[in-house]
C-alpha cells in the first residue's frame, strides 16, 4: 500500500489477505474481500468514513468549548474498529478503553448518543455522567469505555468466565493500547483467559505511542505481539491495523476460536493515530516528527480502502461522494442533537450512586446547600 | 437456635446462597482444594465444582476484575481476598471499576460482587499483615462496607450482601473465626445492610464501634456497671451506608459519646461518626466525644509494642470514665 509498510513487519496471520500487495491485483476477485458482497464492503467503508467525519466534528466543536474535559481522537485507526467490530453478532461483548468514540458508533450507538455524551448532555449514552471517556450502551453489550490504561482487561476476563459459566457461545472483544503490554493487568487477564480456556479476544491497537512514549522506548520486547506467546493457548498474532479487511479477517478467525475452542487470542493491529494523544497535545508534539506522521497519512486506512472498492469496480467516485456527503451530515446532526439536548436534571445527581438510592440520612450532610434540597 | 463460630455462620451463609442462586460463585486464593486460607469455604468446591468456586492465581487485582466484569454480565461473584491486607493490589478495580460503574455508564450497568476477607490486626503478623481496610472503603461513594461482630449477624449480613445489587465490601476478622461463637437461628433469615444494633442498652454513655470493638465495648460495659457507669453499645454493623439515625438516637438519649475502633486514628470511620454527632445532636452532649482507636504507627512486631498500639477494653473503660468526668 504505501511507504509506511516498510517500516512495520509484515502480518503474519498465515491466509491473510495480500494486504501490502497493491490494492488493485485483486480486482474483481471476490476471495481479495473475504467472501464479502459489494455492499458489505461499502458498508464497511460507509462505516469507516462515518466514525472519522465524526472525530473532526469532535474536535471542531471541543475548540469552541462544547466539549469538556479529556477528548481522545480516533481519527487515523478506524480500519480497527470497523473490522473488528462488524463480525460480531449482536449477543456477544465489547469492552474498551477511553479512546471509545468510534468504536461505540461502530457497534451501533448512534452519533447523537455518542455526541450528546461527548457534551455532557442528559441524551448521551451515558446520560451524561460518563462524557468521552465513558461510553456505555447495555443494549449492545457496550460495556464502556474505561479510563484507568488496562484495568478493563480484567472486566473482559469476567465477562469470558460468564460466557462460559453459561455454556454459551459469545465472545468477548477488548480493545486496548500499546502502552498496556506492560502493566501487571496484561498478564493477570491473559494468563486466567488463557488457563481457563476463555473466549476473549484481546485487541491491542498499536498505533505505537502512549502519549508521548513511543512502545519502543518502554517495553523489553521488539514485538509487542510476542508477549502472548507465555501463554499456553493463547494464539497471538498481528495484523496490519491500516488494512480494514486484514483486520477483520483475524478477528473473524479469532471469533471462530472463541466460539468452537473457548480459546483466547491476542492480535496486535499496527496502526497509528494521525491527531494529538488528546485534545491537549498537538498532532506531531515533541515526541514524534512531522515526517512520521505524514508517512503514516499517506497509509490512510480509508483512503486505500475506497482505492481497492474502486479498483476492483465495487464503488464508483459518485458513490463515495455520496457517503462522504452523508457521513458529513451525520456528523453536523449529532452536533445539532447534542446542543438541543438537556443537562441532566439536577435531581439526578445521587440517582445512580446506588441502585437501591441514597441513603437519606448520609444525604442531611448536604442539607445547609439549599439548591440542593 | 444453634451456637455457631463466626466461620461456621460465614460458610453457612455462603453455601445457603450458592444452593439458593445459581449465578453466584466464589473466586479466590485457596478457596477450593485447599478449603479455604481461613477454611471459610470449606465443603464449597466438593459440592458446587470448579466453575462455582474457582481456585484464582495469586493476581488480586485480575481476579478482582475478572468478578466486577462477570457481575456486569449478570453473574453475582464473591470474590475473596485472603486478607484485606493483599486486596491494596486490587482497589483499583474496587474503587475505579465496581464503586463507579453505576453511575458513569448513566445507571446502566449495577456491579453486583461481593469483596470479602479478614480485616485488622491477628496477633504479632507485623505492619504488613495488620491493618484495618474499612476507612479506604467507605470513603468511596458506590460501596458498602460491612464489618460484622457476631456469627448471627456475620450470617445475616453475608447473605444480604450477596443478594444486593451494588458492590460490597465485607470485611470480617481472623480473630473473630473462631473465638466469636454465638446463637444463630435455624431458620432463614437476613440481617438488613445499613442498620446499626443496640447491643447493649444503657443510659450513660453510647460507645458507637463494629467488628472486634463491639466486643471490647461489651467487656468495658461490664466493668463500668460496677462503678454505676450504664453503657450503651451500638454496633455499626455496616459503616457504609452509615446508620446516622441510629447514631443520633442513641447519644440524644446519653448526651455522651465514646467512638471506638481498631484502625489507625486520620479520617477513619469514628472521626466521621463524630462528625455526625456534631451536625445532628450537638445542643445534646454533655460532654466532648472521646475517641478510642489503634494508634498511628505501622503495627510493629515486638508483643509488648503491639499491646500498646491496639485499642482494648481498658481503653474503651478509661474513655468513657473520660467522658463521664470520671477519670
Ligand atoms: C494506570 C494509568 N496510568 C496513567 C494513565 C494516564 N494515561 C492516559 S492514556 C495514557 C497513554 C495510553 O496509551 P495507549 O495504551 O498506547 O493508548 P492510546 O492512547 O495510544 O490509545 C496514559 C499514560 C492512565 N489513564 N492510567
Ligand atoms: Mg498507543
Amino acid at each position: 500500500m504505501s511507504a509506511a509498510n516498510a517500516d512495520r513487519s509484515t502480518a503474519t496471520v498465515s491466509d491473510a489477505p495480500a494486504g501490502d500487495a497493491p490494492a488493485g491485483a485483486s480486482s474483481g476477485d471476490p476471495d481479495a474481500f473475504l467472501g464479502l458482497s459489494k455492499e458489505e464492503c461499502v458498508e464497511l467503508l460507509r462505516e469507516m468514513i462515518i466514525e472519522r467525519r465524526f472525530e473532526e466534528k469532535a474536535a471542531e466543536v471541543y475548540q469552541v468549548g462544547k466539549i469538556g474535559g479529556f477528548c481522545h481522537l480516533y481519527i487515523g485507526q478506524e480500519a480497527v474498529s470497523a473490522g473488528s467490530i462488524s463480525p460480531l453478532r449482536d449477543d456477544d461483548y465489547v469492552v474498551t478503553a477511553y479512546r471509545d468514540h468510534a468504536q461505540a458508533i461502530a457497534r451501533g450507538m448512534t452519533p447523537n448518543a455518542v455526541m450528546a455524551e461527548l457534551y455532557g448532555r442528559a441524551d448521551g449514552c451515558s446520560k451524561g455522567f460518563g462524557g468521552s471517556m465513558h461510553m456505555f450502551d447495555k443494549t449492545l453489550n457496550f460495556m464502556g469505555g474505561h479510563g484507568i490504561v488496562g484495568s478493563h482487561l480484567p472486566l473482559a476476563v469476567g465477562v469470558g468466565y460468564t460466557i462460559r459459566y453459561r455454556g454459551g457461545d459469545q465472545v468477548c472483544l477488548c480493545f486496548f493500547g500499546d502502552s498496556v503490554v506492560n502493566i501487571g493487568a496484561f498478564h493477570e487477564s491473559m494468563n486466567m483467559a488463557a488457563r481457563w480456556k476463555l473466549p476473549v479476544i484481546f485487541l491491542l491497537e498499536n498505533n505505537r505511542y502512549g502519549m508521548g512514549t513511543d512502545f519502543r522506548r518502554v517495553a523489553a520486547v521488539k514485538e509487542l505481539k510476542d508477549r502472548g506467546r507465555a501463554y499456553d493457548g493463547l494464539t497471538s498474532l498481528d495484523v496490519d491495523g491500516m488494512d480494514v479487511l486484514a483486520v477483520r479477517q483475524a478477528v473473524e478467525e479469532a471469533i471462530e476460536r472463541g466460539r468452537n475452542e473457548k480459546t483466547p487470542s491476542f492480535i496486535e493491529a499496527r496502526c497509528f493515530r494521525y491527531m494529538g494523544h488528546s485534545m491537549a497535545d498537538p498532532m506531531h508534539g515533541t515526541y514524534r516528527t512531522r515526517e512520521e506522521v505524514e508517512k503514516w497519512r499517506s497509509d490512510d486506512p480509508i483512503l486505500s480502502f475506497t482505492r481497492q472498492l474502486m479498483d476492483a469496480g465495487r464503488l464508483t467516485e459518485e458513490e463515495y461522494q455520496a457517503i462522504d456527503r452523508e457521513a458529513k451530515e451525520i456528523a453536523e446532526e449529532s452536533a445539532a442533537f447534542a446542543d438541543r439536548s438537556p443537562f441532566p436534571d439536577s435531581d439526578a445527581l445521587y440517582r445512580y450512586v446506588y441502585s437501591d438510592g441514597y441513603p437519606d440520612d448520609m444525604r442531611r450532610r448536604d442539607a445547609w446547600r439549599k439548591e440542593l434540597r | 437456635m444453634a451456637v455457631l463460630t463466626y466461620r461456621e455462620a460465614l460458610n453457612d451463609a455462603l453455601r445457603e446462597e450458592m444452593e439458593r442462586d445459581d449465578s453466584i460463585f466464589i473466586i479466590g486464593e485457596e478457596v477450593g482444594e485447599y478449603d479455604g486460607a481461613y477454611k471459610v469455604t470449606k465443603g464449597l468446591l466438593d459440592q458446587f465444582g470448579e466453575w462455582r468456586v474457582r481456585d484464582a492465581p495469586i493476581a488480586e487485582l485480575g481476579f478482582a476484575g475478572l468478578g466486577v466484569g462477570a457481575a456486569m454480565a449478570g453473574l453475582r461473584p464473591i470474590v475473596e481476598f485472603m486478607t484485606w491486607n493483599f486486596a491494596l493490589l486490587a482497589i483499583d478495580e474496587v474503587v475505579n471499576a465496581a464503586a463507579k460503574m453505576f453511575q458513569m455508564s448513566g445507571g446502566q450497568y449495577n456491579v453486583p460482587i461481593v469483596f470479602r476477607g479478614p480485616g485488622g490486626a491477628a496477633l504479632q503478623l507485623a505492619a504488613q499483615h495488620s491493618q484495618s481496610p474499612e476507612p479506604w472503603y467507605s470513603y468511596v461513594p458506590g460501596l458498602k462496607v460491612i464489618a460484622p461482630a457476631t456469627a448471627k449477624d456475620a450470617k445475616g449480613l453475608l447473605k444480604s450482601a450477596v443478594r444486593d445489587n451494588d458492590p460490597v465490601v465485607f470485611i470480617e476478622s481472623e480473630i473473630m473465626y473462631n473465638l466469636v461463637r454465638d446463637e444463630v437461628p435455624e431458620e432463614e433469615y437476613l440481617t438488613p445492610i445499613g442498620k446499626a444494633e443496640v447491643k447493649r442498652e444503657g443510659s450513660d454513655v453510647t460507645v458507637v464501634c463494629h467488628s472486634k470493638m463491639v466486643h471490647q465495648a461489651l467487656a468495658a460495659a461490664r466493668v463500668l456497671e460496677k462503678e454505676d457507669i450504664d453503657v450503651e453499645v451500638l454496633d455499626l454493623r455496616t459503616v457504609r451506608p452509615l446508620d446516622v439515625g441510629a447514631i443520633v438516637a442513641s447519644v440524644k438519649k446519653t448526651n455522651r459519646a465514646v467512638v471506638a475502633e481498631e484502625g489507625w486514628p486520620m479520617c477513619n470511620v469514628g472521626a466521621q461518626v463524630v462528625d455526625d454527632i456534631q451536625r445532628e445532636a450537638f445542643d445534646s452532649l454533655d460532654a466532648p466525644v472521646a475517641r478510642v482507636n489503634g494508634l498511628d504507627v505501622p503495627m510493629p512486631y515486638a508483643k509488648n509494642l503491639e499491646k500498646l498500639a491496639t485499642p482494648n477494653a481498658d481503653h474503651v473503660a478509661a474513655a468513657v470514665r473520660h467522658v463521664c468526668y470520671a477519670d
